[in-house]
């Protein structure tokens, strides 16, 4: 099904304003697995008739990964830029394909200028479909297969966002099952803190060496992510154990977006 | 007489205790206060309940059921039995004994009962969390900064403890079998439901030997509480006291958001505002001033808050043994982070005493590099696992972050891979060397597809 996702700046031009700015972030718009998330997103939104746009080539890094190196200055010139064009725009309700994008604008735009109703996709999905505005079709085909869902740390600990994500993916009627350390003592993916950007520093093992252990404890055949950074780190870890032929990472997004028949 | 020498030589200890607690908590006052200052005032009705909950309810501490339970027991016994530190107080100075017990009548039978109940389950945790800390490979326990002090410092609170336990049923033991002979001084008052099975070792005794055990015990009890109090403000055990204020002055604030820092952001508005010639703008009266220096180097560029939480730290470890990079062997243990913090203020505040209150040009080292090392700091994911693991709300992640931005802002100092990311953000507006106008290739990529 072809598609096409206007920016913003067309549907201005158009004299229209969307519901809400898809906010896709550098990984969900560059990162070749992680588009494929975006493209879920997009899909669904679409599918659930939310009038949306993006801003596309004006969309610039929120500074989250600068900010949490201790780059202060790069982190608040980016935030400046950004706040710019999103008040430029007159943008009340954004979506974000990423927790960090999501951390960042929600909570420490406001204090920069940037007062926005932000939500992460795996809400506002979870909001489509108790509206009724997004259909899953009996949950087909993931009907009692084992999921586990792996909590972004900017989602869960960072703003307390456990639910939604977990009532999202109730509607596939799977067999949902939790981590040993999950939600509040839910252990990171390793990518975090900008660490997504560097290698690690000297240790015994990889973070998400650490994490695939609990995943493989469940026995679950599906991993759920939130998050395009988790989503590497996890598919790494997989592939790592070598379970890649029996174990798949999928965004919560492309989880429903299959459901729902949209892929 | 021997009363009144007694009631003196009480007088001069509980003086003593009272002047080096007071002189001790003036320094550490001190200390705080070298902090940057932050605001915390707001948003009080959520404070006292912040405090509440964690502090006084123990939140937190129960998540991990067995260690917080057996804490709950001994915080109870300690703000319990503390009643009964007053009577003895009060006994001491005045020459009374139990001096409570006329007023109280029946109340004052369970409240001694209770007591001897609370003092049982205090020696048997204190017991337990002293096999777990020495026999069990608890893995918190045996990191690399819980050698040498900080071990010992855990071991002798305990034994002391356990001391004081047994020197208080002892003292109601001996004072049960003074009461059932009738000795003279020893009223009627009080059940001792606990302490009556310790009667048989001391009911061999003649009538000076009963007496003697129940002042032996009675003194033993009240001067290993006057030492325990000069020794808490020096030792970690000083989080019975900080834990209230720490929490109610907890950040408030949603953990994944980290402060906008405002020198910067005035710099940005100067540079955002258009006019690259403006000069800075003058400090005005009302603001602040500005920074000596960006991020955190030393203990004096963290808040008041920070250094509260480094001496609230009660070094329990819950903090490390979530930390992914500890788990994962990275040198990184967010516990050492705040016992270094601790340790260099104090070193500070040292240094400045003896330099007659002068700090001047400082004692040529700092937390960061000689505490603290750019490896530690390079490990954290910024997960704040230990932020939630923590039972009274300390921070660990918020000193590596703002020692991470001392290393970049004033040192240039980052591995290249971080240099590369930041010069991405900077020229392409991502953290990959992609062109902006790439990012809305997918949108051409989705328009195309079947």
């Amino acid at each position: 099904m072809a598609l096409t996702v206007p920016t913003l700046a067309e549907m201005n031009a158009r004299g229209e304003s969307p519901e809400v700015l898809f906010w896709v972030g550098c990984a969900g718009s560059f990162d070749d697995r992680a588009k494929r998330i975006t493209k879920a997103i997009a899909r669904i939104l679409h599918a659930a008739e939310v009038p949306f746009a993006v801003l596309g080539a004006e969309e610039s890094c929120t500074g989250d990964p600068a900010k949490r190196a201790g780059n202060e200055f790069l982190f608040q010139m980016q935030a400046a830029q950004n706040i710019a064009v999103l008040n430029g725009y007159g943008v009340k309700r954004i979506v974000t394909g990423c927790p960090h994008c999501f951390n960042t604008l929600k909570n420490e735009y406001p204090e920069l200028g940037g007062e926005y109703e932000v939500m992460h996709h795996t809400q506002f999905i979870q909001q489509l479909i108790a509206d009724g505005r997004l259909k899953v079709a009996d949950g087909q085909p993931f009907k009692g297969k084992r999921i586990t869902f792996h909590d972004p740390c900017y989602l869960g600990r960072g703003n307390g966002e456990y639910e939604a994500p977990r009532a999202a993916l109730a509607a596939l009627d799977a067999d949902l099952v939790e981590m040993r350390r999950c939600k509040k003592n839910g252990l990171c993916c390793g990518a975090g803190g900008a660490q997504m950007f560097k290698d690690a520093e000297k240790g015994n093992r990889e973070v998400n060496h650490e994490r695939t252990d609990d995943v493989l404890a469940t026995g679950a055949k599906v991993v759920a992510t939130g998050c395009p950074f988790c989503n590497t780190m996890m598919t790494d870890g997989v592939k790592n154990a070598e379970r890649e032929g029996d174990i798949v990472v999928k965004d919560i997004a492309e989880l429903i977006a299959e459901a729902a028949d949209l892929l | 007489m021997a009363h009144l020498i007694g009631q003196l030589i009480f007088l001069v200890l509980l003086c003593t205790a009272g002047f080096f607690f007071t002189r001790r908590i003036g320094q550490i006052r001190k200390n705080i206060k070298l902090g940057r200052d932050v605001d915390r005032s707001d948003r009080k009705g959520e404070r006292w309940a912040t405090m509440a909950r964690v502090a006084m309810g123990q939140s937190k501490m129960v998540v991990r059921p067995v260690a917080g339970i057996m804490h709950l027991v001994i915080y109870a016994g300690f703000i319990l039995i503390n009643i009964e530190v007053l009577e003895i107080l009060i006994d001491g100075l005045f020459g009374t004994h139990r001096v409570f017990a006329p007023y109280l009548g029946e109340f004052y039978d369970v409240l001694i009962g209770l007591f001897e109940w609370l003092a049982l389950g205090v020696l048997v945790a204190c017991v337990v969390f002293l096999a777990r800390r020495n026999l069990l490979p608890i893995a918190r326990f045996r990191s690399p900064e819980m050698k040498g002090w900080p071990k010992n410092d855990a071991n002798i609170i305990l034994v002391v403890e356990v001391l004081l336990m047994f020197a208080f049923l002892s003292m109601n033991a001996a004072d049960g079998i003074a009461q059932a002979r009738g000795l003279d001084h020893y009223i009627a008052a009080g059940s001792f439901p606990v302490s009556q099975w310790l009667q048989p070792l001391y009911a061999g005794l003649s009538d000076a030997g009963v007496v003697a055990v129940e002042r032996g015990a009675w003194w033993f009890h009240i001067v290993g509480i006057l030492s325990f109090l000069v020794y808490v403000p020096y030792s970690k055990h000083f989080h019975i006291f900080l834990a209230f204020p720490n929490t109610w002055y907890s950040d408030l604030t949603p953990a994944g958001q980290l402060d906008n820092m405002a020198a910067v952001k005035k710099e940005v508005d100067l540079m955002m505002s258009g006019d690259p010639f403006a000069a800075p703008a003058e400090p005005a009266g009302d603001t602040p001033a500005e920074p000596a220096s960006f991020g955190a180097k030393d203990v004096q560029d963290l808040t008041w808050k920070q250094l509260m939480e480094a001496y609230s730290c009660t070094e329990c470890g819950r903090c490390t043994s979530v930390c992914p990079a500890n788990a994962t062997g990275k040198l990184l243990s967010p516990r050492k982070v705040m016992m270094d913090t601790r340790d260099r203020v104090e070193e500070v505040g040292r240094a400045i005493n003896a330099a007659g209150g002068d700090w001047g040009q400082g004692d040529g080292k700092s937390l960061l590099g000689d505490y603290i090392s750019e490896e530690e700091l390079w490990a954290c994911t910024s997960c704040q696992a230990c932020v939630e693991a923590c039972p009274i709300n300390i921070s660990p992640m918020g000193i590596i972050l703002d020692m991470r931005r001392s290393l970049i802002m004033e040192d240039s100092k980052a591995p290249e891979p971080i240099t590369a990311m930041f010069n991405n953000v900077e020229n392409n507006g991502a953290p990959w060397a992609f062109p902006a106008a790439d990012r809305g290739k997918w949108t051409d990529e989705l328009a195309n597809e079947s």
